[in-house]
């Protein structure tokens, strides 16, 4: 046996055990359209029409939904990168900051990210903000915990050998916070992301369901769960999952593309 | 001094939004002072232990309790075989990764309104971070310690005993903290999809959508209280298990 099928060999009889439970359950349960546990293959047709039998810009289509989610997301990701490593960088830098901020920052991820939503969103529309930027708020709150918490480690993550090298070339703070501590927070940086991009994706959908949405996967559980759609249900946590992974892999491409132009192998 | 700094900053921070709210007359749909919250939060004590009750008691701790056991019995399980264990592993953190409180709605519909189908998704949700936590943490032993127990002649259950599960320890407790925010999002999520009228996010959507936002506050501040103990109490509980390890956080 190859190492490849070495590892594929257990993955696949799991996937298949896991078919076959999931196929048992439909059965048991009795089919049809509104079944408790529609079949696999039901899923996967209700996933193919969503996403081919509608034009993209259609409400039908699951493609929109996932794109409105996606923005979200992304928007909140971003948000998440710039205040997460901005905190990171403060902590590390500021000894009265790591002590009153780092314990705060824990406690804000203690609470609950729903209980804030509905109030983000009340909020800011009395202040006329709607649309993107309360959901993408929600997302934020959820992913820049990873971020910043990686990255107070990352640039830590030197030790006192490097840093007294950088003394004695006489580095200016600048200089032994980007030719050091920068470089070797970046392993720590993109587990953190990878972290982060699913939970800017569990944020954007989670902050659809009280802001009364009318696009998105999170508006797509809703109107499901309302109307007893529990194929659309099914196929909307399946593009859920598709992006979730799509995000997981375009921060794994970064990683690499990073590592190559630093001369790396990836 | 350590803790001293936290609550000065939290004081510094209460006493700025107070003065703010009084000083540039904020109106209290936009934002209630800390003084009103209070108030509100006094104002309204039995709704207040009734939701805490329904959410926390009833959803978060069963369903915690429950994924987090699930999750150590079925790495305990696959460790026997090695076969499962490579098959199970990859398959596990792919899951781990996905947006799993999407099945809220479905949840739903399988175990009704009350809070079987809420400690349904805390348990989903805590069932995988558990599950992968514990089986890295199991394979974490290192090979001479290992060897160690081999000479000693020690058989499976003693090595686990002995060796393996308090070494494994640390990372458990890793995925116990993450679970314990993760259950509680799951419980609070779930009702949105249909609820008996009453619970922490039963009464926060219905409430903003009112504009009470001193209880809404109110609210918030509960459920704040309530995971910074669950987190606080998991430390402790660290703390005083892994009494070896070195320096903690």
């Amino acid at each position: 046996m190859t190492d490849r099928a070495r590892t594929a060999a257990p993955v696949l009889t799991v996937l298949a055990a896991l078919a076959a439970l999931w196929y048992l359950a439909a059965f048991l349960t009795g089919g049809g359209p509104r079944a408790i546990v529609p079949a696999p293959h039901e899923v996967a047709f209700a996933v193919a029409q969503g996403v081919f039998g509608a034009p993209v810009t259609s409400p039908h289509s699951l493609i929109y939904h996932a794109a409105v989610t996606a923005a979200t997301a992304l928007a909140g990701f971003a948000l998440a990168c710039v205040v997460g490593i901005l905190l990171a960088v403060a902590i590390v830098h500021q000894r009265v900051l790591d002590q009153s901020l780092m314990p705060w920052i824990v406690a804000s991820q203690t609470v609950p990210v729903l209980a804030i939503a509905p109030m983000v969103v009340v909020v800011l529309g009395n202040a006329g903000i709607t649309g993107l930027l309360p959901k993408a708020l929600i997302a934020a709150w959820l992913s820049f915990f990873p971020i910043a918490t990686g990255m107070v480690a990352g640039l830590r993550a030197p030790d006192s050998l490097q840093l007294d090298v950088m003394r004695t070339y006489s580095a200016s703070g600048w200089d032994v916070f980007a030719k050091l501590r920068w470089p070797a927070s970046m392993s720590y940086l993109f587990v953190s992301l990878k972290i982060a991009a699913t939970l800017a994706v569990v944020g954007a959908i989670v902050a659809e369901l009280p802001t009364g949405a009318q696009a998105g996967l999170g508006a797509r559980l809703l109107a499901g769960s309302y109307y007893g759609q529990t194929l659309q249900i099914w196929a909307a946590l399946c593009m859920a999952a598709l992006l979730s992974l799509a995000a997981i892999g375009a921060t794994d491409l970064a990683q690499r593309a990073l590592i190559r132009s630093r001369g790396g192998r990836a | 001094m350590n803790a001293l700094a936290p609550l000065l900053f939290a004081g510094l921070v209460l006493g700025c939004w107070q003065l703010a709210c009084v000083g540039f007359g904020v109106p209290a749909v936009l934002l209630p002072p800390p003084s009103g919250i209070a108030a509100a939060f006094a104002a309204h004590l039995p709704m207040l232990w009734a939701d805490f009750v329904q959410t926390v008691v009833r959803s978060v701790v069963p369903g915690y309790l429950i994924g987090c056991g699930a999750g150590f019995l079925v790495a305990l399980g696959l460790d026997r075989s090695r076969f499962l264990m490579r098959g199970v592993m990859p398959v596990a953190g792919v899951f781990g990764a996905l947006p799993i409180v999407g099945i809220a709605p479905i949840a739903v519909m399988w175990f009704g309104f009350d809070w079987p189908s809420k400690a349904a998704v805390a348990a989903a949700m805590t069932f995988f971070p558990m599950l992968v936590g514990t089986a890295a943490g199991l394979a974490g032993s290192g090979a001479m310690e290992r060897d160690l127990m081999r000479s000693y002649a020690a058989n499976y259950p003693q090595t686990l005993r002995h060796l393996r599960l308090p070494a494994a320890l640390p990372l458990i407790f890793n995925a116990l903290k993450l679970n314990s925010t993760l259950a509680l999002i799951g419980a609070i999520v779930a009702e949105f999809f249909g609820t008996p009228i009453v619970g922490m996010g039963f009464r926060i959507s219905t409430e903003a959508a009112r504009l009470d936002l001193d209880v809404v506050w109110a609210e918030i501040a509960l459920a704040a209280f309530a995971g910074s103990s669950i987190f606080a109490l998991l430390t402790a509980l660290e703390r005083a298990v892994l009494f070896w390890e070195g320096s903690r956080r």
